[in-house]
């Protein structure tokens, strides 16, 4: 099934990319870039399932999934967190603090369709 | 001689005078004026001493009252072929304290007391007035005797004319710029030609008297044999009297004090001056017996003996002869006041006008605005010093004889000797000590010999009977001493009851912590190679403050420069060195050299929150044997030495782990940079690959895929650049290029960042017409470089860039300015360092390789680059050699 997703991220051509795969796909997509704005624009979208860039201006990808994953509200939100970095560490990071699924920059578009509505599957 | 023709030479004179300051102006700021170091020179300068008194006075004091007027020679003779003993001393503590006058030498010795410049300044202006005042007499009176045919053009206003030329000259040579030391090489340079002139002319003059006159030395011996000369007898009371009030004002006149101490470029100079000076002033006295006579003989009886040396040629028909006399007195008396108003000017804005700013001050003042005040105070006080002078000169009437007006001042600025005296050879000697003594002594002189010189101020009751009756205050009889010749009286007493109180003062309290210390490196000059007193502990103020402070004093320029050699000698880079108390007091003294001692400590005191010192430096005074002091000054500088190198080693270990973590950093940096643009490369092609693509999606992609792969290659590009820079293995093209056309070729290229930005330019184009031999293309990247970025960067509502080029020796500095918030100071280290860009905020750019390919490429010029902090936005400068060495190119 599909739903809602929200892309965070700020380079504009990846967002554009992105935006036009999942809407192809039947997703509802909402885009955001800022980092530091991020938790907020999630809380009061509620999407089903978020995707998260790591570096971002304000604010770390991480630092926001963190943030997702306190409040009890979100705790189980889905996060699929795209990084450019690409070294275990991020990787590691990012799943200790509870990530759903981690792609590294760049993926191949049936792949991030794929992870998607496996994630959105309850 | 006609008195348009006299006017007309008096013009072509001062032009000389004037092309003669420029010069040595313009040779001093190339560095190119190596006669300024010789003692010739120096000695020269020194016979400012001789006035219009001494070159008229002379002969008329030698008519009046015989040999007496050797007296004004013998005083500075004994202390010229002493001067081991004294002169030496002052000279050294003037340059080590970079003292600017003789008010800052006893406020900076007496704890940097603000209340004691304040009365020193107060007391040489009033000893000065009259002395001023007798120069313009003398102009004038020189002037009405060539004007007596023609007294139609000829009046009152003279003296006016002469006063007002005199502060034009001075204010355009002695007010230009503020120097960290107060030296005038331009009028140093003009008053050694007029003294060159002045001596001349009165030889001149003595040779016509002798050989033309009178017939030959023999027959002039005869005539002095038989004049009423031969019958003078010495009054050793007066003779005694005024071979020490002359010996005391050839330090204590603020003229001489200037020429002396802070005109000296080099110690070494005293030594022939010694008896160069002495010579000049036997030369200068040859003849001054020989005139008297024969003037008295050929003149009618009842002319003005004073005038002697400029009506006898002229009696004779000697015209060429007398413009020679007129312009050797015109060369005395100007030379006198130029100088004298500067030494006043310079103390009536350090120690009066600096000082009630600070207290009055607005806070947050503009940087300059001190050096604007400084010299905006210097020419109005030029200007007040020339106008009391007038002003005395019109209510004495000019009656009084030329030497008592002299004389009065040689007794009020000798009320500084006991002071100076105490000050450098008696540890002992306190503040309090000092401002009785002067305030005394000062007073004594006022009451018995200055107010008196008026005539009409003092009613004749009160010189008669004294104030209200009381006998004992009679102005030319104090204590009942009637009887007295009334300027030995003053002197006398005057200096007797300063140099009592000074001492009963100095016994009877105790000097304060920054006085003790001062007091020590005045006393000790010659004992310690050292900097002088630290008074400066570790204070709060960081080393940004500081040279904002010193820039607003010294200008941007020299406080750079000066900040640039402290870090240098820290082993740093940059313009910010760690602010040690060493840095603090050299700076102080630097500031000093422009507002005196007093100001001076009083503004640092004010930035580091505190203005006393710390216990360790007191107890550090306190048990001084010459043995601890020199174990620790040894300590000392291996403790320094010590510090420094653990601060370069901290340095280095902090560069270190900087650099390994800023290597990871790179490459994860370079490996973001890479998939970023990939990303979006292969996400568009995947959707063109699938088909069924909607046609303005195709169009994008396409659009898409293109831009990536141009921002791809940039990156590559500049990676390479930059491995090739950091390799020295680039290949440079040199050429001779334009500076100014460089900066243009950077400001089109850089105006297609963010063109919509609209963006003030300010530049100079005459400063940067320099040819530099350099690679043209390179030169331009940096420069497009910065620019973008300021475009980009600067955050001001208005931008503004300013580029400022400067050439230095054999190198070229281009300053880049913006009026933004500047780079924050823990980041201005980082910035040259590759993927620096401070905030992932603006994408604009490229990868932020920019400044460390910038770095780069002005180190393969030969050149650098650096950040200048505390100018008030983000500034860069670039700093390149003129021609770049094919050596260092290859």
């Amino acid at each position: 099934m599909t739903g809602r997703v929200l892309l965070i991220e700020d380079e504009p051509n990846i967002a554009e990319a992105l935006r036009f795969i999942l809407q192809r796909d039947g997703w509802e997509v909402g885009l955001h870039t800022d980092g530091a704005t991020a938790l907020a624009e999630i809380m009061r979208q509620g999407p089903d399932v978020v995707v998260l860039d790591l570096m971002l201006p304000g604010a770390s990808g991480l630092d926001i999934l963190m943030g997702l994953r306190a409040d009890p509200a979100t705790a189980g939100l889905p996060v699929l967190m795209l990084t450019a970095k690409g070294q275990d560490r991020d990787r590691a990071a990012a799943e200790a603090a509870g990530v759903t699924r981690f792609m590294t920059k760049p993926f191949a578009n049936a792949e991030i369709v794929a992870a998607l509505r496996a994630m959105a599957r309850p | 001689m006609p008195f348009n023709l006299l006017v007309l030479f008096c013009f072509a004179y001062v032009a000389l005078l004037f092309g003669v300051a420029f010069f040595a102006e313009r040779r001093a700021a190339i560095g190119k004026a190596r006669w300024l170091r010789s003692p010739l020179i120096y000695t020269l300068s020194l016979s400012i001493y001789c006035t219009a008194w001494t070159f008229y006075g002379a002969v008329g004091s030698a008519a009046r009252s015989g040999l007496e007027y050797l007296t004004i020679y013998l005083g500075p003779t004994l202390v010229f072929v002493g001067w081991w003993v004294l002169l030496r001393k002052l000279v050294r503590i003037g340059r080590q304290n970079q003292v600017t006058s003789i008010a800052d030498l006893i406020s900076s010795r007496y704890g940097k007391s603000n209340l004691l410049g304040a009365m020193v300044t107060m007391l040489a202006v009033m000893a000065a007035t009259p002395y001023i005042a007798l120069q313009l007499q003398s102009v004038t009176l020189s002037f009405g005797v060539f004007a007596s045919q023609t007294p139609e053009v000829w009046g009152q206003a003279t003296g006016a004319w002469v006063a007002g030329g005199l502060a034009v000259f001075t204010i355009i040579f002695g007010t230009r710029k503020l120097d960290a030391r107060e030296q005038h090489h331009g009028i140093v340079t003009a008053i050694a030609v007029e003294a060159v002139v002045k001596l001349l002319a009165l030889l001149a003059v003595g040779a016509f008297v002798v050989w033309g006159l009178a017939g030959g030395v023999a027959a002039v011996l005869d005539r002095i044999g038989t004049s009423p000369l031969a019958e003078w007898e010495l009054q050793p009371g007066r003779w005694t009297g005024l071979i020490m009030a002359s010996a005391m004002a050839v330090i204590c006149l603020p003229r001489m004090f200037h020429v002396l101490v802070v005109e000296n470029t080099d110690e070494a100079q005293l030594g022939p001056a010694s008896w160069a000076f002495p010579a000049y002033l036997f030369a200068m006295s040859l003849f001054i017996v020989p005139i008297a006579v024969i003037g008295t003989d050929r003149m009618p009886p009842g002319a003005n003996p004073d005038l002697f040396v400029l009506t006898l040629p002229l009696a004779e028909g000697q015209g060429a002869l007398a413009l020679l006399a007129f312009l050797g007195g015109f060369s005395s008396a100007t030379s006198m006041v130029i100088v004298e108003t500067i030494a006043l000017a310079t103390m009536v804005s350090n120690h009066m006008v600096v000082p009630l700013w600070l207290r009055l001050a607005p806070a947050r003042a503009q940087p300059g605005d001190v050096r604007r005040l400084v010299l905006l105070s210097r020419r109005l006080a030029i200007m007040g010093v020339l106008a009391l002078g007038y002003g005395y000169y019109r209510l004495s009437g000019g009656s009084s004889a030329l030497a008592a007006m002299g004389l009065i001042a040689f007794v009020g600025v000798a009320q500084f000797m006991p002071v100076i005296l105490g000050g450098i050879f008696w540890r002992g000697a306190t503040r309090t000590g000092a401002a009785l003594g002067l305030l005394t002594g000062g007073a004594v002189w006022v009451w018995a010999l200055f107010l008196p010189s008026f005539g009409s101020v003092m009613p004749p009751e009160v010189m008669a009977a004294g104030p209200w009756g009381i006998g004992w205050l009679r102005p030319q009889a104090l204590l009942g001493t009637a009887g007295m010749d009334p300027m030995v009286h003053a002197l006398f007493w005057s200096l007797a009851l300063n140099t009592g109180a000074f001492c009963l003062g100095s016994l009877l309290t105790f000097p304060g912590p920054v006085e003790r210390m001062q007091g020590a490196a005045f006393v000790h000059v010659f004992d310690t190679g050292a900097v002088g007193p630290r008074a400066w502990g570790q204070g709060r103020a960081d080393a940004e403050a500081l040279l904002i402070l010193a820039q607003r004093i010294l200008g941007d320029d020299d406080a750079l420069q000066l900040f640039e050699a402290e870090a240098r000698a820290q082993g740093r880079t940059g313009y910010l060195p760690d602010p040690t108390p060493e840095v603090f007091a050299r700076v102080e003294r630097h500031l000093a050299g422009s507002i005196g001692a007093a100001a001076a400590h009083a503004m640092i005191a004010d930035l580091t929150g505190r203005a006393t010192v710390t216990v360790d430096d007191l107890m550090a005074m306190a048990n001084e044997t010459a043995a601890i002091i020199e174990n620790q000054a040894r300590l000392e500088a291996q403790q320094e030495e010590l510090t420094r190198t653990a601060r370069a080693l901290r340095d280095a270990n902090e560069k270190l782990t900087q650099l390994s973590v800023q290597k990871d950093a790179f490459l994860s940096q370079v490996s973001h940079e890479l998939r970023t643009p990939m990303t979006s490369i292969r996400a568009f092609s995947d959707i063109l690959a699938e088909g069924d693509v909607p046609p303005e999606m195709v169009a994008q992609s396409g659009r898409v895929i293109h831009e990536e792969t141009i921002r791809l290659t940039r990156l590559l590009d500049d990676l390479l650049d930059l491995s090739v820079l950091e390799a020295g293995t680039v290949q440079l093209n040199l050429s001779q290029s334009n500076l100014s056309g460089l900066i243009d070729r950077a400001l089109v290229a850089a105006g297609q960042v963010q063109p919509d930005r609209r963006f003030v330019i300010t530049r100079d184009l005459a400063s940067e017409q320099i040819f530099v031999r350099s690679d043209a293309d390179r030169l331009v990247q940096v420069f497009i470089n910065l620019i973008a970025n300021a475009r980009k960067y600067c955050d001001a509502a208005a931008p503004e860039l300013r580029v400022m080029v400067r050439q230095r020796g054999g190198r070229v500095m281009v300053d880049f300015i913006d009026n933004g918030r500047g780079i924050a100071k823990e980041a201005q280290g980082l910035i040259f360092e590759k993927f620096a860009r401070l905030t992932d905020q603006t994408r604009a750019g490229g990868a932020g390789l920019g400044l460390a390919i910038c770095r780069e490429v002005m180190a393969n010029l030969g050149g650098a680059i650096s950040y200048l902090p505390g100018q008030g936005g983000a500034a860069f400068r670039v700093v390149l050699p003129l021609r770049i060495d094919r050596m260092a190119a290859e």
